[in-house]
C-alpha cells in the first residue's frame, strides 16, 4: 500500500521562471512529513510535484528524479493520471462536489472514472472510507444530501475520505486545516495520526504548532528573495528541527523571529 | 435677503434642535452641519409626502390636460403633465423643509423613477395590444386545428359570397413549421456552440486559435439576420451541387427553399449566443473542482464530463434557451430560406415551410379575401399568431428558469 517518496535533485519551473531549486529529501512510508516555512517560498509548489498536479499550469515542468518508491514519476512513458491516482491530494479549502450527495462525493474517485459498482460494494467503500475520515457517525443518515451542506470541517473530512476511497499509496495535503475551526482542526489532526498507519502523508502548514504536533520529520523551505527559487534548507526529525536545528534561518523561523 | 441669511432659513426651519442648538444661530453656517445636522430628528419628510406629491401630480395633471385638450383626455399629456408636477413639486416642497442636497438626491430619484415608468410603458403596451388582438384569433375554433390550404384554396368571390362563417384557416402549420425548424437549428447549434466553448475554456491555452475563435464569434454574434440567411442559402445550395455531383440525390438547380435550409440560417445565429453563454457558464465553475477530479486520477474529458458541465449545467441550459427564444422570432432569413407554404409540411427536407414569425409577415401583408372586408379575420389571425409566438418564447424563459433551478447545485441539505 503506502509507498516512499524520494526526490534528487529536483527542480520545478514556471516556463523560465525557476520556483524551486534542489530539492533532495527522502520520505519514508507510513509516516507524517511537514513541511513548513514562509508564504512564497515553495513548499505548496513542491507538494504539487509530489503527484504532478502542478501539470495543470501551462508551463509547468520539473528536471531532476522524483521516486516513488523505485519508480521515477517523471520517467518516460509514465501518465500523470496514473501518479495521481497513486498519490492523492487533499486542498487548502474544502472542495466537495457541489452537484453530488455526500454518498456520491467519497465515490467519486470511482464514479468519475466510469467504474461500475454494485450497490453492496460502493455502500461498502463508501462506509470505509467515511469511517477512516471520522466522519461516518455525523453524516451516516444522510448520505443522499448534498455534500455542500456540511459544515467545513465535515467537507474537508469528507475530501479527505474521497481521497482514501480510491486508496492512494500517499496522501499530500495542502494546508488542510487554514480554512477550518481549532475543534474541526483538532479532528483532522487526529484524522492525520490514524492515516499514516496505512499511508504516507505529507502536509504543508503554516502553523508551526500543527507541525509539531502531526507530524515525526519536518522540512524547513525557505527563499531568498522575490524572483529567486525556493530551498529546502534542512529536514530532519521534526523534535530536531523545533528544538535543536543545525540551520540559522530554521531557527529563526521556528522561533518566530521572522516570518 | 442675502445668501447667508436664506440658507440659515432653510437649515434652521424644520429642526427645532438648531433654534435652541448650543451653538445658537451664528451668521455663517458651519460647514459640518451640512453632513452632520444638529439634531437627530426633524430631518426627513414624512413617508406619505411622496405618494401624496403624486397624486397631486396626477390629479393636476389630468385637470390641466383636460383643460387643454379641450373636453377631452389626452394620455400622453397628462403622463408628461402628471411626471413634471410631481418631480417639481417634491423637489420645491424637499427644498424649502429640508435642504438643497436633500431635494437634489430626491430630484435624481425621481427622474430615475420616472425614466423607470418610460421605459415601462412600450413594453407593456405592446404585450396589452398583442393580447387584446391576439385574444380574438387564438378563440376561433379553426385557429390551434388547421393551416391556411382550404383558404387558399377560395377565390375571393367565393370568400365575398359565403361570408365569415366557412372561412376557417388557423396557425397550425406555422407552429410546426416553426417547433421544427427551431428544433433542427438547435440540434445542430447546441453541440457545436458547447464544443467550442468547451475547447475555449478547457483546453486552449489562450493561443492564437483561441483569439481568433474568440473574435469571430463576437463578430458573428452582431451580423444581420438577413446575412445569415443568405448564408443558409448559398450552403444549401453549394451541398445540393456537391450531392448532385456525388450521385447522392438530383435536386434541381435553386431549390433550396426547404425546413433545413432555414435551420442552416439559424444556425449561424444561434452558435455565437451559445457559445458565449456556455463560455461564461464554464468559467464561473471553480478551478479547484477541476483539481479535485484530477487529483483521484480522472482523465481531463471525464473531469469535463461529468464534474465541469454539471456544475454548469443550469446556467448552460439556461442559456440555451435564451438562445432559442432569440432564433424562433426570426423572419428575414426564414422567408429567405423556408418561404412561405399554406399547409403542413413536417419534411425538413422537401418543400418550402411556413413558420410563425412569417404567417404574421405574410398574413397581414396579404389577407386573404383581398384587403377588402374580410381582411379583418386575417389581422386577428396575425395578432393571434404573434401572441402564439409570445407565449413560446415566455414558455421558454420559464423552462430555463426551471431547469436553472432544477439543476442547480444543491447548496442546503443541513
Amino acid at each position: 500500500m503506502s509507498k516512499s517518496i524520494t526526490a534528487k535533485d529536483l527542480n520545478v519551473y514556471y516556463g523560465d521562471f525557476m520556483a524551486v531549486e534542489g530539492v533532495n529529501i527522502e520520505i519514508a512510508a507510513r509516516s507524517v512529513t511537514a513541511f513548513i516555512g514562509p508564504s512564497g517560498c515553495g513548499k505548496t509548489t513542491f507538494l504539487r510535484t509530489l503527484n504532478r498536479m502542478h501539470e495543470v499550469l501551462p508551463g509547468a515542468r520539473v528536471e531532476g528524479e522524483l521516486l516513488l518508491d523505485e519508480d521515477n514519476i517523471y520517467g518516460a512513458g509514465v501518465d500523470p493520471v496514473t501518479v495521481r491516482a497513486m498519490v492523492g491530494m487533499v486542498f487548502q479549502r474544502p472542495n466537495p462536489f457541489p452537484t453530488m450527495s455526500i454518498r456520491d462525493n467519497v465515490l467519486a474517485g470511482y464514479k468519475l472514472n466510469g467504474a461500475r459498482l454494485s450497490r453492496s460494494q460502493a455502500d461498502d467503500i463508501a462506509e470505509k472510507a467515511l469511517r477512516g475520515a471520522n466522519l461516518w457517525n455525523e453524516v451516516k443518515d444522510r448520505l443522499d444530501k448534498p455534500g455542500s451542506g456540511l459544515s467545513g470541517g465535515q467537507q474537508q473530512r469528507l475530501c479527505i475520505a474521497r481521497t482514501v476511497a480510491v486508496e492512494p499509496d500517499v496522501i499530500l495535503m495542502d494546508e488542510p486545516c487554514s480554512a477550518l475551526d481549532p475543534i474541526s482542526t483538532l479532528a483532522i489532526e487526529d484524522l492525520i495520526a490514524e492515516l499514516k498507519e496505512k499511508y504516507t502523508v505529507v502536509i504543508v502548514t503554516h502553523n508551526m504548532q500543527q507541525a509539531a504536533r502531526v507530524s515525526e520529520k519536518t522540512a524547513f523551505f525557505n527563499i531568498a528573495g522575490t524572483g529567486k527559487p525556493g530551498k529546502m534548507i534542512e529536514y530532519d526529525e521534526t523534535s530536531v528541527i523545533f528544538n535543536n536545528p543545525s540551520n540559522e534561518q530554521t531557527e529563526r523561523y521556528v522561533s518566530g523571529k521572522f516570518g | 435677503m442675502s445668501e447667508t441669511e436664506t440658507r440659515e432659513n432653510s437649515s434652521q426651519t424644520p429642526t427645532p434642535a438648531s433654534v435652541a442648538g448650543p451653538a445658537g444661530p451664528s451668521g455663517q453656517q458651519d460647514p459640518s452641519e451640512l453632513i452632520r445636522p444638529r439634531s437627530l430628528t426633524g430631518n426627513v419628510l414624512p413617508k406619505w409626502f411622496l405618494p401624496a406629491t403624486a397624486a397631486v401630480g396626477v390629479v393636476v395633471g389630468f385637470v390641466i390636460s383636460y383643460l387643454i385638450g379641450g373636453q377631452s383626455v389626452n394620455y400622453a399629456l397628462w403622463f408628461v403633465l402628471a411626471a413634471i408636477i410631481y418631480v417639481l413639486l417634491s423637489y420645491l416642497v424637499t427644498r424649502q423643509q429640508l435642504n438643497k442636497r436633500k431635494a437634489t438626491d430626491g430630484l435624481w430619484r425621481n427622474l430615475v423613477y420616472v425614466a423607470f415608468v418610460i421605459a415601462l410603458i412600450p413594453l407593456i403596451s405592446v404585450i396589452w395590444s398583442v393580447v387584446v388582438d391576439g385574444f380574438q384569433g387564438i378563440t376561433h375554433s379553426s385557429f390551434w386545428t388547421q393551416d391556411m390550404s382550404q383558404n387558399a384554396a377560395r377565390t375571393r368571390e367565393q370568400a365575398i359570397h359565403e361570408g365569415e362563417a366557412p372561412m376557417g384557416g388557423g396557425v397550425l402549420h406555422a407552429i410546426i413549421g416553426s417547433l421544427l425548424i427551431t428544433l433542427t437549428a438547435t440540434i445542430i447549434s447546441v453541440p457545436i456552440g458547447l464544443l467550442t466553448s468547451i475547447y475555449l475554456v478547457e483546453y486552449s491555452r489562450g493561443g492564437p486559435l483561441s483569439r481568433g475563435i474568440t473574435f469571430f464569434v463576437d463578430v458573428m454574434t452582431g451580423i444581420p439576420s438577413i446575412v445569415a440567411g443568405l448564408f443558409g442559402v448559398a450552403a444549401m445550395q453549394t451541398i445540393l451541387v456537391m450531392g448532385n455531383q456525388l450521385g447522392l440525390w438530383s435536386y434541381t438547380a435553386g431549390n433550396y427553399s426547404m425546413g433545413i435550409t432555414a435551420a442552416i440560417a439559424l444556425c449561424v445565429l444561434m452558435i455565437p449566443v451559445v457559445v458565449r453563454t456556455t463560455e461564461e457558464m464554464l468559467r464561473v465553475v471553480p478551478n479547484e473542482l477541476r483539481e479535485a477530479s484530477y487529483a483521484l486520477g480522472v482523465r481531463k474529458w471525464r473531469t469535463v464530463l461529468k464534474v465541469v458541465i454539471p456544475t454548469a449545467i443550469s446556467g448552460i441550459a439556461a442559456g440555451v434557451t435564451l438562445a432559442i427564444a432569440r432564433v424562433i422570432g426570426e423572419t428575414a432569413p426564414i422567408l429567405l430560406t423556408a418561404g412561405t407554404l399554406t399547409r403542413v409540411n413536417w419534411d425538413m427536407f422537401a418543400g418550402s415551410m411556413m413558420s410563425l414569425p412569417v404567417y404574421i409577415y405574410q398574413t397581414f401583408r396579404y389577407p386573404f379575401g383581398g384587403p377588402g372586408e374580410l381582411a379583418y379575420l386575417s389581422e386577428q389571425r396575425a395578432w393571434g399568431a404573434a401572441l402564439v409566438l409570445i407565449m413560446i418564447v415566455m414558455t421558454l424563459n420559464l423552462i430555463a428558469r426551471i431547469i436553472a433551478n432544477v439543476f442547480a447545485p444543491k447548496k442546503t441539505g443541513r
